[in-house]
């Protein structure tokens, strides 16, 4: 093409890109998927066998685990789309949604285990919400007796699981009104006579519902088969399917892991039917509401709307605050009897006992987080400048694929990924630790950066051009510069990835590698809460810190240039 | 290598551009000589912005094109776009906002030249310009018209061989669009640049003193909007 030639190995990169996080996943299904039927290739002559099914299905722990995933599974899902439909249709335009938008991506650093932890200490029977009420509740000074969190229909997982959620849908709903005209769809019914939430649910909402498809279909997927939190904040006699398949894995008996790799294969194919069932759900209700959108009903109901919509926001950031707060608490906490809201004494010593072994787990943590970002910086900038060099508009099925790792199911994969690495040579090694998780921090930095990449206006490149400035100076002089803010963005939203990543660092570091996600689930499990509140603080609080980094930077790297102060 | 050619402006032969099966433009002839002008007129969606993109060589790939361009006699369609020698002016001023005013103007400047004469050339600039002092100062600060001088300046810097004009006196308000479309063609002339100009604007059109070419198959019986 005159005058496009293009380095050839930047042509290569989105093909190479999608191999490196392709391949672990389909190798890891089909990794799975052999020993599901009693095949293990590697150890020994084995046969095709259905064995493993009949194991997993006599289970007796296997009905009150998949009662468990599923309700929490589908509860999680609907009431957190739900919250952040209600959150963004009452608050669209509103000072305080501005003032929610900036709260947004902290929000969404906050790990799992580090919110489920914080969350437990908040509703369980000896936690702050029945110490705050405890004349009222607990009259006899002994905590009462219900079981939250680890109802035996994991709706307490349910709740844990909204508070991260919400956050991540509400991230999807601010892309996706950005895709099209939506203040004017919103000015038009509005002078049509629509009240401001009604005219959102029936102008914006089906056009922006297309956008919200995939990160719906992953928000499902993740709540079915959660594992951190489900340990944390899920029943136990038996646990919900993943977490109890984790277990069967673990166990050093070959016996019980054909059954596990079943299990593994049935927990992606509950998540398949359930995002077919949303699908279904999804038609029925388009058709339903045809007479309702078109029906002339200006808005009795958005009073309601508005009333559940800022109650849900608030009440999203108060438990967030309060579960991280009382993580803070619990580390520095002595003796704290209930029923008392405070510590009655305090101590360093719990940061004491934790930090024998913390310089070492810090490290792994860090290093794998700077590594796996890094390297998902590199790859998406190269895909998007190529996508920009040779004019290619990106499919919708190349979304898909983008998202993949986060429709499949952990733990239907990622045993079979540590297979593979085996048979590179590399399973349990920092390099497989790196790799799995860049397959779930690179589909967030890609999907934060793609669209202002694709936003920045190419006649700055052009000007360049025309400038004599050949392509790597301008992008690397004027396209790198100018996304400065984006680019931080997406990788403190990489590194909060990682830092979250429980159940891959388990699998491909092969048990030998601990970090912060792994230290706070293992020790909230074991009942410590003065040491899970050390470990869950601190990976709350690094991620926390990535993000200041990333505002704090630009602010300061741009301090005399007001174009690039504010907004982007 | 263009220094050996004599100057011959810039000539467009039987250029036309193709979105799908619809054609945007030409088959289009036009030869502008060292510092005279022509003007391309059309409404909007007539392609004459995508026939600027083509020039410069970042036209989207879902175009199809055809014909040559020779600047200097050079065929330039065959170069990659920063070694075309073409400066550009749009509508916005596209001044980077992540450099100062001097490091926008260095931006432009040959690569060759040492520090020092890097910043005289950006000090003589400014100040010829009536911009006297505004090396460091940030963009976003300056009036609409400075900035309008600032792009323009820094396009001259780059020492380009022709000029190519994108409604770039649209934004300015009457005054203002007066004095800065008087200043660009009188640097043009004075460096003997040939410019071609698109606009749909007829007062901008006859500013350029040059031929006028209307583009735009609809423009005699439909309503522009």
């Amino acid at each position: 093409m005159r005058g496009l030639r293009a380095g050839g190995w930047l042509r290569l990169l989105p093909g190479l890109t999608l191999a490196l996080f392709l391949l672990p996943v389909l190798a890891g299904l089909a990794g799975t998927l052999l020993p599901a039927f009693g095949i293990l290739p590697g150890s020994g002559p084995t046969a095709f066998s259905l064995e493993p099914w009949t194991v997993l299905l006599s289970a007796p722990e296997l009905p009150g685990a998949l009662l468990a995933s599923l309700v929490s599974g589908f509860v999680a899902t609907l009431l957190s789309f739900g919250t952040a439909v209600a959150i963004a249709a009452a608050l669209h335009g509103t000072r305080f949604h501005a003032w929610l938008t900036r709260l947004l991506s902290p929000l969404l650093a906050l790990p799992h285990a580090a919110i489920a932890i914080g969350f437990a200490f908040l509703i369980a029977p000896s936690g702050w919400l029945i110490r705050a009420a405890s004349p009222l509740l607990a009259p006899s000074g002994q905590p009462p007796d219900f079981a939250a969190p680890g109802d035996k229909l994991g709706l307490a997982l349910a709740f844990g699981l909204v508070l991260k959620e919400t956050p991540f849908l509400l991230l999807a709903i601010l892309s996706g009104l950005g895709q099209f005209p939506a203040d004017k769809a919103l000015v038009s019914a509005r002078m049509l006579g629509y009240r401001p939430a009604t005219a959102w649910l029936k102008v914006v909402l089906p056009q922006l519902y297309p956008q919200l498809r995939l990160p719906v279909y992953a928000v499902l997927a993740f709540s079915l088969s959660v594992v951190d939190m489900g340990l944390i904040l899920g029943p136990s006699a038996p646990p919900a399917l993943a977490p109890l398949l984790l277990t069967w894995f673990n166990d050093a008996s070959l016996a019980s892991l054909f059954p596990a790799a079943a299990g593994a294969v049935l927990q992606a194919l509950l998540a398949a039917a359930a995002i077919l069932l949303w699908r279904a759900a999804e038609i029925s209700v388009a058709r339903l509401s045809r007479s309702w959108l078109a029906g002339g009903g200006r808005g009795g109901g958005g009073v309601a709307v508005k009333i559940i919509g800022f109650g849900a926001a608030y009440s999203l950031l108060l438990v967030a605050v309060f579960a991280v707060a009382g993580l803070g608490l619990w580390s520095f906490a002595w003796r704290w009897p209930f029923p008392m809201v405070l510590p009655e004494s305090w101590t360093l010593g719990n940061w004491a006992a934790a930090s024998l072994g913390l310089g070492g787990i810090l490290e792994t943590s860090l290093l794998l987080g700077l590594a796996s970002t890094s390297i998902a910086l590199v790859l998406s900038l190269g895909c998007l400048e190529n996508e920009r060099r040779h004019g290619l508009h990106p499919t919708a099925r190349i979304l898909w694929l983008i998202y993949l790792p986060l429709l499949v199911p952990q733990i239907s994969f990622l045993f079979g990924t540590a297979a593979l690495d085996a048979w590179l040579g590399i399973d349990g090694t920092l390099l497989a630790l790196i790799w799995s998780h860049l397959l779930f921090v690179l589909p967030y930095v890609f999907l934060m950066l793609a669209d202002p990449y694709r936003g920045l206006d190419e006649r700055y490149a052009r000007t360049g051009f025309c400038l004599g400035a050949g392509r790597a100076r301008v992008f690397f002089r004027l396209t790198l510069p100018l996304l400065l803010r984006p680019i931080l963005a997406a990788a403190a939203v990489g590194l909060s990835v990682s830092l979250s990543l429980y159940l891959p660092t388990l699998f491909a570091g092969a048990g030998r590698f601990e970090t912060l996600a792994t230290e706070a689930v293992a020790l909230a499990t074991g009942g410590d809460r003065r040491l899970a509140g050390v470990f869950g603080f601190l990976q709350a609080a690094l991620p926390l810190a990535g993000f200041g980094f990333a505002l704090l930077l630009p602010a300061v790297v741009y301090r005399h240039r007001r174009w690039l102060k504010v907004g982007g | 290598m263009t220094g050996e050619h004599a100057r011959q402006g810039l000539r467009l032969e039987q250029v036309g551009l193709w979105l799908g099966q619809r054609r945007l433009l030409g088959p289009l002839d036009l030869a502008i000589a060292p510092g005279e002008s022509a003007t391309l007129m059309g409404p909007s969606g007539s392609g004459k912005s995508s026939l600027l993109a083509f020039l410069c060589g970042t036209l989207d790939p879902a175009f199809r094109s055809q014909g040559r361009v020779r600047l200097d006699g050079e065929d330039i369609l065959l170069l990659p776009p920063e070694r075309r020698r073409l400066g550009i002016l749009f509508q916005d001023d596209l001044l980077f906002p992540h450099l100062s005013v001097a490091g926008n103007l260095a931006f432009g400047l040959p690569q060759a030249l040492d520090r020092q004469t890097r910043r005289e050339r950006v000090t003589a600039a400014l100040d010829e310009a009536g911009l006297a002092g505004f090396e460091a100062r940030d963009p976003a600060t300056l009036s609409g018209g400075q900035r309008a001088r600032v792009a323009l300046l820094r396009m001259l810097l780059s020492e380009p061989h022709a000029l190519l004009l994108d409604e770039p006196f649209g934004r300015l308000d009457a005054g203002l669009r007066d004095r800065f479309r008087r200043l660009v063609f009188e640097r043009a002339r004075a460096r003997m640049l040939p410019v071609l100009l698109v606009t749909h604007d007829r007062e901008d059109a006859e500013a350029a003193s040059g031929i006028i070419v209307t583009v735009g198959q609809d423009l005699a019986n439909g309503p522009d909007i």
